[in-house]
């Protein structure tokens, strides 16, 4: 028990907090506050997201009509390939990670910032450069038509950017492993005193993983990139085939960074799923071990199984059965976090607010992303499946469903942390619900036409898909609504809302523990180290209108601690 | 073999120049044998076969006193050791996983049609422009 | 292991450390360090103690070495795929480069890897100046190294060796030997015009270095006089380095002498020259090659030394057709590698800066040893890549 005074300049709405202790234009631009660049981040890919989105959208309407007469084939081309480029790039890489990460990892660690603050900031600029050369593809290039995996020889033979946009991807690259790396030596030394690794939120392990594979593979993917650069300007022939190059060759190195990439993508946001699941059933996580162990095999995994992208890029028979059945194996770890994460819902109590909403609907949404990657993985349905809509929709659920699903859900979670300001939880969920049915609108039709045959990247199609297509383009408008309608909630929340007290959710990781919004060092006092998903570790304090440790609490005051149930 | 220091903090651990020396004498002797080894193949009877390996094993060997001594790993965490050498575990896969594959295509690579570059030959020097002019 | 950390206290719960007097806190958010008294000013404010922040900028720059290694190990995967695939260009073309040119480079890089460990040991030792005069000489090997690697590159320019697809054209453009519209001081130096070129760039900094080293010392900043001093004798590595592979590379042509690379210049200089499909058909011609199938796609052409060079090599007919692409592999990685030791040169360059204000100390010497170890891998690399290029047989 501390005294009263203390505790309410702990836990009460402080007037100096990192949004507001200095607020210049320089303070933010060379800022070194791992919450400040991590907001400026999730302002960049935010952007990057409805750049793409519009793009998408254009796409989409484009093939409202079966003999697409919007845009000509050429800029058809461009624009599949630049939303794929600027989404996977520069939305969707730094989405979870370098945004809602960077703001929540150093307070999950107890620490005061990340271990390398100017690398940090510098990660931040390398991907506004790479973003912008991206762009200037556009600009300055005659646009970008390879699609966003770059495959020679035809990215050799156009004439559109495509020496801005690898370059630019490069620099992205780049810009991740710095996040990476940051956060690997952060979680490695930065722990708080007593902290071990089994005490650390699932959300860190799976930024950890994440790490590992942003720290192993984006380097190849570097070396892939300034390769393509030097066989576009000088055909250096280790890629092209008429000057005795192996295009395949570029498949292998390409796909080495990026079938982990997928898992760069996905991993962080089954951590989001792991902290959300867990809060708002005010459970325990079930089966915490095998949750963080399951994101490191996942990473480990994913270095394995790249070739599963090259079933029918004339690879040999025994490496497509290798990676084939290495593919299939993905499934267990995957399936481990489903499973463990129904299991804390069950008879749990659960609040159904806006980020539980997203996370049952990732729940529900990656479980037919990832299945249908079976489908995908098994050799000779892949050969009927391959490049055709049904890859498209598959990858959609994960990326989409899975990924932009838990940045949405976990932007909700953390919002009032971040800004101490509560959201209008019915605008929320309405919005939560047309993002959902815009999704399933938009894709579920894919997998059908797609098994039907529709190939992918095809800006005309035969009548017979018509009708999937219109409801498909349907779809994507209601998402589109779905998705602005979710950011300008948290938007007014962040300016207009309600205050909210410094643990709203009742959620016991240490980031709880600060006054909302934080202050600049993130804790003004040293953080009670508790187990993360002992919720009953925190009681509620009528005072302060927010739950806070018991450690804090009038020992009169609150309920006797439950004894913990062992089954 | 690092040089004893109460004084020092506990992350300290300077090696002792003795050693450094006889690393950096060791290495170069490496050196020294690689560029002999490589001439051996052809005035010996001695299969070509193992050029590449035996000049692979030396180089690991000159790896591993740099990484060792010079770069302290001897004394260093576990964790970082495991880390470093963890790279060369994927640099392999990507080796090993890659070359599986391309000797089944490489036929298509070779009977592809070349664009119409200039063929290196050799000429004597005084002879260059005269292949021209003919 | 690392991964249990030997920070940690036992125990779930860590009891409450409240800050006694916080009456500070609110009136300057900015100040509330919780140690103060000792935290010295080396340690950046979110570490705890100097043995935290080294761990960390430890464990980050050998991760950063991971990324180095995968960075590199797209080169490899390239390298080892074609050697696979066609042993033959690299017998052929691996003649083209000077393998005591390789290992003198080699040996340079061992012996700044030797310095660059001293250095690392006397900043731990708090030693400053020796620091500084081994941060010197790991600088200078760099250099050398550069100027050594520039003769290399410069006579394989003046022999018409490019990348796979550029292969010169025509004799003109060559450089070799003395012709017509040199430069007059690569002819009075005797060396080509193009390393003259290469050189220019060490050459301005060499001069900008030495004038602001003049003024340093004339307005009296000591330390900026004699940091811009040791960068001038920095750069004057790189022209020893040239200067002693120019020197080997005349004696080695003068001398003709007897290694086996030289079977390609018995009687006379010999030189890879490009031909184009006519040109090759009027040299066939002129040779009355009864060989009448002149197909791009097969492996056959027909230099005019054929006879000759077969009785050296009675393997290979003439170079193969893709014979560019070793060169292409070569370019890439020693140019990435020289690259890696620019960066390394700007990084040591900081480091000395360092040393000659007294920065380092027993329990702060932590850029020294992340310099070093970035070092250390740069000559790792070479290690492997010496023997790769230079030594195949």
């Amino acid at each position: 028990m501390v005294d009263t005074a203390t505790k309410n300049r702990i836990f009460g709405t402080p007037k100096s907090t990192f949004l507001n202790h200095v607020n210049t234009i320089s303070s933010w631009m060379f800022t070194l506050d791992h919450k400040r660049i991590g907001i400026m981040y999730l302002v960049g890919v935010t952007l990057a997201l409805f750049l793409a989105g519009v793009f998408a959208l254009v796409l989409r309407t484009h093939l409202f009509t079966f003999d697409g007469e919007m845009l000509t084939n050429a800029q058809y081309n461009q624009m599949f390939t630049l939303h794929g480029a600027v989404m996977v790039f520069s939305f969707i890489i730094p989405s979870i990670p370098a945004a809602l990460g960077n703001i929540v990892l150093p307070m999950m660690l107890g620490a005061k910032d990340v271990a390398f603050p100017r690398m940090n900031l510098m990660s931040f600029y390398l991907w506004i450069i790479g973003t912008g050369c991206l762009l200037a593809a556009i600009l300055f290039g005659d646009g970008l038509d390879t699609g966003w995996t770059f495959y020679t020889p035809y990215s050799i033979e156009t004439n559109t950017g495509v020496v801005w946009a690898t370059f630019g991807a490069f620099v992205l690259g780049f810009s991740s492993i710095f996040t990476g790396l940051n956060f690997l030596v952060t979680i490695n030394t930065m722990r708080a005193k007593g902290q071990t690794w089994f005490k650390l939120p699932l959300f860190l392990w799976s930024l950890y993983a994440t790490s590992i594979i942003q720290v192993l593979a984006t380097p190849v993917l570097g070396i892939t990139l300034l390769l393509l650069i030097a066989e576009k300007t000088m055909h250096v022939g280790i890629f092209d085939p008429t000057y005795g190059g192996d295009p395949v060759l570029f498949q292998h190195f390409f796909w080495f960074y990026s079938h982990p990439a997928v898992y760069i993508m996905i991993l962080p946001a089954m951590g989001v799923i792991s902290e959300l699941i867990s809060v708002y059933s005010q459970k325990r996580i079930f089966g915490y071990s095998f949750i963080a162990f399951s994101s490191v095999a996942i990473a480990l995994l994913g270095f394995l199984v790249w070739g599963h992208h090259m079933f029918t890029s004339g690879q040999s028979q025994v490496l497509t059965l290798i990676f084939s059945a290495i593919t299939f194996t993905v499934a267990i770890p995957s399936a481990v976090k489903v499973f463990n994460w129904l299991a804390t819902l069950y008879k749990g109590s659960i609040l159904l607010n806006t980020p539980m909403c997203y996370a049952l609907s990732f729940i529900f949404l990656f479980g037919i992303g990832g299945l249908t990657g079976l489908f995908l993985g098994a050799l000779s349905v892949d050969i009927h499946l391959h490049d055709t809509y049904f890859v498209v929709a598959h990858f959609h659920f994960v990326m989409v469903g899975g990924t932009l699903t838990a940045l949405l859900g976990g932007l909700f979670h953390w919002w009032p942390k971040i800004f101490g300001r509560m959201y209008n939880d019915f605008m929320g969920r309405a919005f939560c619900f047309l993002v959902f049915a815009g999704f399933n609108l938009t894709f579920f039709p894919q997998f059908v036409m797609g098994a039907r045959g529709m190939p992918r990247r095809y800006a005309t199609y035969d009548p017979e898909f018509l009708i999937f297509h219109q409801i498909s383009t349907v779809g994507a408008f209601v998402l589109g609504v779905g998705i602005l309608g979710a950011f300008l909630v948290l938007v007014y929340a962040a300016f207009k809302g309600p205050r909210c007290g410094a643990n709203p959710f009742r959620a016991a990781s240490l980031e709880w523990q600060t006054s909302s919004p934080p202050d600049f060092h993130n804790f003004i006092h040293q953080p009670v180290l508790n187990d993360p998903y002992d919720f009953d570790s925190l009681v509620y304090d009528e005072d302060l209108e927010t739950y806070i440790s018991r450690e804090f609490a009038d020992p009169e005051k609150v309920p006797p601690k439950k004894e913990p149930v062992h089954h | 073999m690092s040089d004893h220091h109460d004084d020092l903090p506990r992350f300290n651990h300077p090696v002792s120049t003795k050693l450094l020396f006889g690393v950096f004498f060791s290495l170069i002797g490496l050196t020294v044998l690689t560029v002999v080894t490589s001439a051996l193949w052809k005035v010996s009877e001695l299969p070509e076969a193992f050029a590449f390996p035996v000049a692979m094993i030396i180089a690991t060997m000159k790896a591993f006193l740099v990484c060792a001594f010079f770069m302290h790993m001897w004394w260093d965490k576990g964790f970082n050791v495991l880390a470093f050498l963890s790279s060369g575990l994927f640099v392999a896969l990507f080796i090993g996983l890659t070359l599986m594959d391309s000797s089944h295509y490489q036929e298509n690579i070779d009977s592809f049609p070349r664009n119409n570059v200039k063929q290196p030959v050799i000429v004597p020097i005084n002879d260059g422009g005269n292949v021209e002019e003919t | 292991m690392g991964l249990a950390k030997t920070r940690q206290s036992p125990g779930l719960l860590l009891l409450l450390k409240l800050e006694t007097d916080m009456a500070t806190v609110d009136a300057h958010a900015d100040d509330h360090h919780h140690d103060d008294h000792d935290h010295p000013p080396f340690i950046a404010h979110h570490f705890d103690d100097a043995e935290q922040q080294f761990d960390s900028g430890k464990l980050g720059i050998w991760l950063f070495l991971v990324t180095e290694v995968l960075f590199f190990s797209g080169l490899f995967v390239a390298y080892t795929l074609y050697r696979n695939h066609h042993p033959e260009i690299f017998q052929q073309a691996h003649v083209f480069l000077d393998k005591y040119l390789g290992g003198l480079n080699t040996i340079v890089l061992l012996f700044s890897s030797l310095t660059m460990a001293l250095a690392v040991r006397s900043a731990q030792l708090g030693r400053n100046k020796n620091c500084g005069i081994y941060i010197l000489i790991t600088m200078v090997c760099a250099s050398m190294f550069l100027g050594v690697k520039a003769v290399e590159y410069s006579h394989k320019w003046d022999m018409g060796i490019w990348v796979r697809s550029s292969w010169s054209s025509d004799a003109d453009s060559l450089s070799y030997g003395h012709h017509e519209g040199q430069l007059g001081i690569a002819k009075s130096l005797g060396v080509s015009d193009r390393l003259i070129w290469l050189s220019a760039i060490p050459a301005v900094l060499l001069a900008g270095s030495l004038i602001a080293s003049v003024i340093g010392f004339v307005t009296k900043k000591e330390l900026f006089g004699k940091f811009m001093l040791a960068m001038s004798v920095m750069v004057g590595g790189y022209f020893l380095g040239a200067g002693v592979g120019q020197v080997y590379q005349n004696v080695k042509e003068g001398s003709g002498d007897s290694h086996e690379h030289a079977s390609l210049q018995e009687q006379q200089p010999m030189q890879l020259l490009a031909m184009t499909q006519e040109d090759q058909d009027h040299a066939d011609d002129d040779k009355k090659s009864d060989d009448a199938d002149h197909s791009h796609d097969e492996e056959h052409s027909h230099g005019s030394e054929k006879a000759e060079y077969d009785k050296e090599h009675p393997d290979p007919e003439t170079l193969d057709r893709d014979i560019g692409i070793f060169f292409s592999i070569y370019y890439c990685m020693t140019g990435l590698h020289a690259i890696h030791i620019i960066a390394g040169i700007i990084a040591l360059a900081w480091i000395y800066w360092r040393c000659l204000a007294g920065h380092w100390r027993s329990d702060y010497f932590g850029p020294v040893d992340y310099v070093g170890l970035y070092w250390h891998l740069v000559d790792l690399i070479w290690i492997y890549l010496f023997p790769l290029l230079y030594l195949i047989d």
